[in-house]
């Protein structure tokens, strides 16, 4: 049977293919829809974790354990699971091992471009680069295989455009992998330091089996075409490259990247005339050529930045093939920037925020980071999941020194003060940091599209469960209770006051909103005929509701007026509004 | 570029538009005709509000799932302004399919920003196949506005001559049946504009 699939839902397919037991995530783009997918198989037991380190860790265990175990996040998440993902390289597997990394060329939806490519060679695990969706499905199936010949986890990188792109997938069935036994073995899974040193010898040797492994692979194969242009490439980029050059050019195309196979290259590049690398992000291939002494060309002729495209390459490549003029009008298009929707519940958070002048605000990643941006421009930094609060500790701990007076807080999601918030709000009650920690909880991992977090009340699999209570939380880590204030931030004076004791606090402060988010299915039901709308008598034009940045609201020939459709009469226009012209329609 | 039979089909408009959803009714009714077919979105933040492009690439055997400037044989804009963002994508003499509707983003609602006035009139001088269609309006019409995304692809289809196929029941078997007769005369309204 054939279908058309994500590379996602594919890889999600190979590993129920392959016979997986176990998955576990942390939702971010572009990888989130793997574990969705790998959920909707009932054979697979699937989670998602506080954050990637959680995942790799439990992914670990049940490998240990005897089950085929996977574990997906995106690039920066395996930042966060580097710890485990390093000594993991020493210990090696019961049953296979794949750890997903899904990197993001192109910021489409992330706060850098790291090439993860590195992270095979740093940490000296195997790495599979598929390129289409039947390649994610073959590869994920062999990439078990040597996982468990090999004793290996396995890096299996793909990209936003493998992970979002839809083609041909031939489905199987799945293979009956019966769990294998555990048994205890303290010298390969305890790694105190003695062991661990004899478990590196015995990595050492893996490398070099894995290195003939990938000489004789058909994962890595020569692709022989006209003319005398040979070109190495791999994931995405070899799609491109064959779009520009179809057949008047020889392949080497690599599916297994680590460790490369550096005798099949010197044998390919000797074939050729000319070798160009045709990678996408760091040069990755092309620095290991050149270590063998080979004359290549690629970076020189790329761009840095951004993903690469099949007329990147030609341009690059082919100036000779001349193009013609793009369509061009003089008009041209105003940005068109995502934003904070319609009722959202951030909204009259960073409204009210924004008044007070003297404060610096430590932001994080998710929904809520559009707080940056104009017109509530409410954000002084963002750097990475969880970093809001500890960098607001750092913010504050400077001001002392500097005797600054200037407030700091700290905004943070639900889901991302689980992943990576807590250990934050430890650190600020034990040290004293005078700030103030926003949680802005809208019940949802919201900008991955709604996943349930441990504040929410549901397991992946749609297990009802336990949630964190976060007001009882924070008193337990040691908040005093009376720093401590539960709002709706549709209610603009209850925020407003909540942010003002916060300022005045001469100790560390907790404001938790629970208003949830407008897009889930339950509040858009209840709210479906909450609707505001501008009674023209009244309205002066002085367009202070514009100043809320919500985009249901327009002016039009003069006019004010409330998108119906949009609105779900959250009345934070209603609020800002002088002369009371916005109103719910009863 | 190497020659072959690939057609490219970019569809732009904005988050909640319905874009998506209408590529993969395209792409599964491609595929069922027999070719390869290669689809790739972008998605994430473009959910809250920010500009969608979804790509379709079909033939014997597709390489790239993006299309390249200069090359989309069909440019289909769901929302006015969108049109000129991606113009520099249409291949010289291809087929430029606009929805005749606004959608405001937020730079322009403050103030930021301005909206042009008389994109469909400079488009019109330039580019020979253009069809301006009033989707969102015919949707209205028929029930709900949400079904515009199925009106254009019938113009898009009748555009691209990929008539010949049983497109009701692909729609069929994507659509839920509670929609399943208003995207019907969508498609309908949509093949003869």
């Amino acid at each position: 049977m054939r279908e058309i699939m994500t590379g996602n839902e594919a890889i999600a397919r190979g590993a129920w293919e392959a016979g997986v037991n176990i998955a576990a995530a942390y939702p971010g783009t572009p990888s989130t829809e793997i574990l969705e997918n790998l959920s909707k198989y009932k054979e697979v037991y699937s989670q998602w974790t506080t954050n990637e380190k959680v995942a790799l860790e439990l992914a670990a265990g049940a490998c240990f354990a005897g089950s085929r175990a996977l574990a997906a996040m995106k690039h920066v998440g395996l930042n966060v699971a580097a710890d485990p993902l390093f000594t993991l390289a020493y210990t090696g597997v019961n049953a296979g091992l794949v750890i997903v990394t899904a990197d993001d060329p192109g910021l489409f939806s992330s706060q850098n471009e790291q090439d993860n490519r590195y992270y095979a060679s740093h940490a000296k695990i195997a790495m599979f680069e598929p390129s289409d969706s039947q390649e994610c499905v073959d590869f994920v199936k062999e990439a078990y295989e040597i996982s468990e010949k090999f004793d290996t986890p396995i890096l299996f990188r793909v990209t936003t455009r493998v992970c979002h792109s839809k083609s041909m997938v031939s489905l199987s069935e799945r293979s009956q992998v019966s769990i294998k036994k555990y048994v205890k073995n303290v010298e390969k899974y305890v790694m105190a330091p003695a062991n661990a040193k004899k478990r590196k010898y015995e990595m050492e040797d893996r490398i070099q089996a894995l290195k003939e492994y990938s000489e004789t692979t058909s994962l890595n194969r020569i692709e022989l075409g006209e003319g005398e242009i040979g070109i190495i490439t791999s994931g995405i980029s070899y799609n491109h490259a064959k779009e520009v050059f179809g057949e008047k050019a020889s392949y080497l195309k690599l599916g297994f990247t680590w460790p490369l196979p550096a005798e099949k290259i010197k044998k390919f590049a000797s074939s050729v005339k000319t070798l160009y690398i045709i990678e996408e992000n760091e040069p990755y291939l092309e620095d290991f050529v050149k270590t063998l002494g080979i004359k290549c060309v690629g970076r020189e002729k790329l761009p840095w930045v951004d993903e690469l495209t099949p007329e990147k390459i030609q341009r690059a490549f082919c100036p000779e093939i001349e193009e013609c003029e793009p369509y061009k009008i003089e008009a041209v298009a105003p940005p068109r920037p995502p934003v904070l929707c319609p009722g959202c519940s951030h909204r009259g958070f960073f409204y009210e925020l924004r008044k007070f002048k003297d404060i610096v605000v430590s932001g994080d990643i998710g929904c809520y980071t559009l707080g940056a941006s104009p017109p509530l421009s409410a954000i002084d930094s963002v750097l990475c999941m969880g970093a809001s609060i500890s960098g607001a500790i750092g913010f504050e701990k400077s001001n002392i020194k500097a005797e600054r007076q200037q407030k700091v807080f700290a905004v943070i999601g639900d889901s991302t003060f689980f992943h990576s918030g807590l250990t934050g709000l430890i650190d600020a009650v034990v040290n004293k940091a005078k700030i103030v920690i926003c949680i802005l909880d809208n019940r949802i991992t919201a900008m991955t599209g709604h996943q349930d977090n441990p504040g929410t009340g549901f397991t992946l699999m749609g297990q009802p469960t336990e949630k964190v209570d976060f007001k009882k939380l924070c008193i337990a880590c040691g908040i005093k209770p009376d720093n401590i204030r539960v709002i709706d931030p549709y209610k603009l004076g209850e925020t407003k006051s909540a942010i003002k004791d916060g300022y005045e606090s001469e100790e560390p402060f907790v404001i938790i909103t629970t208003t949830p988010c407008a897009l889930i299915k339950e509040v858009i039901r209840a709210r479906a005929d909450m609707k505001c709308f501008v009674d023209q008598e009244k309205c002066i034009k002085c367009r202070a509701c514009f100043k809320v940045g919500c985009p249901a609201i327009s002016q039009n020939n003069g006019i004010v007026s409330i998108d119906r459709d949009m609105c779900n009469g959250c009345e934070i226009c209603a609020q800002v509004c002088p002369t009371q012209a916005i109103k719910r329609e009863e | 570029m190497f020659k072959n039979d690939t057609k490219s089909i970019l569809l732009v408009g904005v988050g909640g538009q319905g874009t998506i959803l209408a590529s993969k009714i395209l792409s599964e009714g491609l595929m069922r005709k027999g070719y390869d077919v290669k689809m790739s979105e972008i998605h994430g933040m473009s959910q809250r509000g920010g500009s969608v492009t979804t790509h379709v690439r079909y033939g014997t055997k597709v390489a790239s799932p993006i299309v390249s400037e200069n090359c989309a044989d069909v440019l289909v804009s769901f929302e006015k302004v969108e049109a000129v963002r991606w113009l520099n994508y249409l291949k010289k003499d291809g087929t430029l399919i606009v929805n005749d509707f606004e959608i405001h983003p937020l730079p322009v609602l403050i103030g930021a920003a301005v909206y042009p006035d008389d994109a469909i009139e400079q488009l019109r001088e330039k580019v020979e196949n253009l069809k301006v269609v009033n989707a969102t309006k015919i949707a209205e019409e028929l029930g709900n506005a949400k079904a515009q995304n199925i009106v254009l692809l019938g113009t898009l289809i009748k555009a691209t001559g990929l008539t010949n196929l049983d497109w009701e029941s692909v729609l069929k078997d994507i659509i839920p049946p509670k929609f399943y007769e208003l995207n019907i005369e969508a498609m309908k309204k949509g093949l003869t504009l």
